[in-house]
């Protein structure tokens, strides 16, 4: 062993992600041409649309002599200031997995590595990988600020000088703040701590939102008041914040202004916060990740009361009564499942409270469009439904991952194992669908007809939204994530979202137009055909009933087809 | 306990103490392990070994006492401890999208290493472990046993002067199991010193200078298979002294079970 080699330096300690991401772009698999294609279409789809929504907003803000520059600015940094908020949480918690939790720092922890090289390695991972998704969507947002002030093709260049800062700056100072967390708690529950934090700060955002009641803007009065509304704004600016000196170096280029002031400070404070960062690191790293390895708790269950839950499944067969036990311990137990509840609860009540204030007392609103207004609600409803099944129920599947030996080499039919899964993933939905479409039924104050009908929808759709969320979950597995949230984002996750989305349209045109027909005849004195609902109905029965039996059939044919070692 | 004098000292463990919480996985533990010893590491499950070897790679903080590797304290100037160590986990991680080759690179970089003769030494370490055909292939296509010998590989790779290795056998087939247990005995005659932990007390053993048993957190015999028989007071296989020294109620137990 050579006494005088030089250690390992940051992009060394970063080569096998770069070989690995070579390695996987090399290997096609079937499909992965499909799957580039479709998510490429709508990305750009997507890039398109802010770029065309921004640059015409901006363009209007232009025409407006006197305070043009200034809504674009105060725009800016409003934006610029939700995605620092939005970057410093989702720092904190990648930093967590990428400094303390992450399988290879073993070897790392282990090797003669010097603790600033390790630590600008971890804070380049971490920056990566929070900030991704913020730079995709600044960049047609800025786009678009180029092109409406016409800055040139030398603005890009720029913004990237202005936003790398921009970017780095959270993920130093989540680093940090995750470093001190850990020293204070165990890792383990660290995750759960921050799990709880990000959620609540995202149901504060949310509900901050939803305070602002931005469905103003719908009104006819309409861009006269956005401009108020922008201007009113009670924003949070102060000279001290990195949002504002990146909107300040922005707007100041495109407006031919002074820059340096805001771009020192950017980068100062950048290189600040990463020094302090990298000093703190050196200082309590391994003692952190040493306790990351000891946060496992233990949990006695001697002598626990036998919960509800139990003496519910008690008629159950044995196996049947233990996978359906076992779905629910591990979900209660997983703080990032749990956790994810809380934003749920938010956004309903955030649902909710829209449908109330829903301008129904205006101006044209009438007794028809109040009781057509449900079915629109019904399709509404069905979207949250898959949006909670592809985040509960899809993923179901794939965190068997490496315990499904276990299930594959026991006695039983993989038919118990879906049918668990099902059953807990549909009652809790049929409980929320009812909830939902219930209560937004009541405020609107629906009619009998249309409240029983919208509700005989709403069940109808939770059977085969949670059989086709469990079916794409088992077709498109993602058996090695270990973030249950990171797994509807797959490309299974899309399809289902598609899938669903199409059944919900047809089964709210099926019971929809029927009932809203028969409701306007019946307003307007015109014959009324009740055996016309007849038909639709009984296709959206049968439409429910096979897309609920077929993907579970398919996938049971596929858990019994699957090979893993 | 056994300690060997004359020669230097490679791994000195002193009053090593490693707390969970109010769980005591590591007692007080005094150890040495000199120049060119091949040490084993013997216990029950739980016994303390993997957190003892996990202290002395520095991936675990001691709650008290000092580990020093070739002389270098690990705490206060780790970076040379860890130069003088190559650590084979008993759960190795590897990355499953890098090749065979591409992980050897690595892991010598890790240790400042690279260029030819990394890939020459990486070359041999394959093909003495029959891996040089799968040496482009990516990790995720290896077995367990191909996984364990890679790893293996990798430790050898920067030639450090202390071997820490966890449960080194598991998963390998009987020709890797002698090549390894060769490597580790020429290793040591070269003045390297390995310290092994194992289950398979037959080679402890057959192949250990010194052997340490660990028993709920503690060092409760150290010394050579003569020492350990001349402690026991019987001529004792090593088999009997670690069932005499961590479970003799074993055989018992086994019985009630399987009558209940």
């Amino acid at each position: 062993m050579p006494e005088a080699a030089a250690l390992a330096g940051p992009l060394q300690l970063l080569a096998p992600k770069w070989q690995m991401a070579r390695h996987r772009a090399k290997r096609h698999q079937p499909g992965d041409l499909r799957r580039l294609v479709v998510v490429l279409a709508l990305g750009a789809l997507f890039w398109i649309a802010v770029f065309a929504i921004g640059l015409k907003l901006l363009r209007y803000f232009r025409s407006a002599e006197d305070i043009g520059n200034l809504l674009a600015g105060k725009l800016l940094s409003m934006m610029l200031l939700s995605f620092a908020s939005i970057l410093l949480l989702s720092n904190t918690i990648a930093a967590l997995s990428n400094f303390f939790l992450s399988r290879d720092l073993d070897q790392l922890a282990a090797a003669p590595v010097r603790p600033w090289t390790l630590y600008r390695a971890r804070l380049a991972e971490t920056a990566l990988h929070s900030s991704w998704m913020v730079a995709l969507l600044l960049l047609p947002l800025l786009a678009a600020y180029g092109t409406a002030y016409r800055g040139g093709i030398a603005f890009a260049p720029f913004a990237l000088l202005v936003v790398l800062p921009f970017l780095c700056l959270p993920a130093a100072a989540g680093s940090a703040f995750t470093l001190l967390l850990v020293n204070v708690f165990p890792a383990r529950r660290t995750r759960d701590l921050l799990s709880v934090i990000t959620a609540l700060a995202v149901c504060a955002l949310v509900v901050l939102f939803r305070a602002a009641r931005p469905e103003q803007l719908a009104r006819p009065e309409g861009f006269q008041n956005f401009m108020q509304f922008i201007a009113a704004l009670d924003a949070p600016s102060s000279p001290w914040l990195p949002s504002e000196w990146v909107s300040e170096a922005l707007m100041g280029w495109l407006q031919g202004k002074s820059v340096w002031l805001p771009l020192a400070r950017l980068w100062g404070a950048s290189a600040l916060c990463v020094a302090i960062g990298g000093a703190l690191h050196a200082r309590g790293w391994a003692r952190g990740f040493s306790q990351a390895q000891e946060g496992a708790n233990r949990r006695s269950e001697a002598g626990a009361p036998r919960s509800l839950l139990e003496r519910m499944t008690s008629r159950m067969s044995a196996t049947r009564r233990q996978l359906v036990m076992k779905e629910l311990r591990v979900f209660a137990r997983d703080s990032t499942q749990w956790s994810q509840l809380v934003m749920l609860a938010v956004l309903l009540v955030v649902y909710v409270a829209n449908v109330r204030y829903l301008p129904l007392s205006g101006e044209g609103m009438t007794a028809v469009l109040r009781n057509v207004i449900p079915f629109l609600n019904l399709a509404l409803a069905g979207f949250v439904l898959a949006s909670i099944a592809a985040r509960f129920v899809f993923p179901s599947v794939s965190l068997e991952g490496r315990a499904l030996w276990l299930l594959r080499s026991s006695p039983f039919s993989m038919r118990d194992l879906l049918w668990a899964k099902f059953w807990v993933g549909a009652v809790p939905l049929l409980g929320l669908s009812l909830i939902l479409v219930g209560a937004t039924n009541m405020m609107l104050g629906v009619r009998l007809f249309v409240h029983v009908v919208t509700l005989a929808a709403i069940v109808a759709m939770v059977f085969p939204l949670t059989a086709l969320a469990l079916a794409f979950g088992t077709f498109y597995p993602q058996f090695d994530s270990e973030n249950a949230a990171q797994i509807p984002t797959s490309f299974g996750g899309l399809l289902f979202m598609m899938s669903g989305i199409v059944l919900i349209g047809a089964v709210a045109f099926l019971t929809g137009r029927p009932a809203a027909r028969f409701l306007v005849a019946e307003h307007y004195g015109w014959t009324r055909d009740p055996v016309a609902m007849v038909l639709p109905f009984i296709v959206a029965v049968v439409l429910c009933v096979s897309a609920t039996v077929v993907p579970l059939m398919m996938a049971r044919r596929k858990l019994d087809a699957l090979e893993r070692g | 306990m056994g300690r060997s004098s004359g020669r230097r000292t490679m791994i000195e463990i002193s009053s090593l103490c490693k707390r969970y919480g109010s769980f005591t996985a590591v007692r007080s533990l005094d150890l040495v392990v000199p120049k060119g010893e091949l040490f084993g590491f013997l216990g029950p499950n739980g016994a303390g070994k993997t957190t003892t070897m996990r202290m002395i790679a520095g991936i675990l903080q001691p709650t008290a006492g000092s580990v020093r590797i070739a002389g270098h304290d690990l705490r206060a100037d780790p970076i040379s401890a860890k130069r003088a160590l190559g650590f084979i986990p008993d759960r190795p991680f590897i990355y499953e999208k890098l090749t065979g080759m591409e992980f050897l690179r690595f892991a010598a970089g890790l240790y400042g290493e690279q260029g030819a003769a990394v890939d020459k030494r990486g070359i041999e370490l394959l093909a003495l472990f029959d891996l040089d055909g799968w040496r482009d292939e990516l990790v995720e296509c290896y077995s367990h046993g191909m996984r364990q010998k890679l790893i293996i590989a990798s430790a050898f790779v920067h030639r450090p002067p202390v071997i820490v290795v966890d449960e080194p056998m598991v998963g390998l087939d009987p020709k890797s199991a002698k090549i390894l247990k060769d490597l580790f005995r020429e290793y040591t005659r070269r003045g390297h010193s390995v310290m092994m932990s194992t289950h398979t007390l037959e080679i402890a053993e057959g192949m250990c200078d010194r052997i340490g048993i660990m028993q709920r957190g503690e060092l409760v015999a150290c010394g050579t298979m003569q020492q350990l028989r001349g402690a026991s007071g019987n001529d004792d296989a090593l088999e009997d002294i670690f069932l005499r020294l961590t479970g003799d109620n074993v055989a018992r137990e086994l019985v009630e079970v399987l009558d209940a």
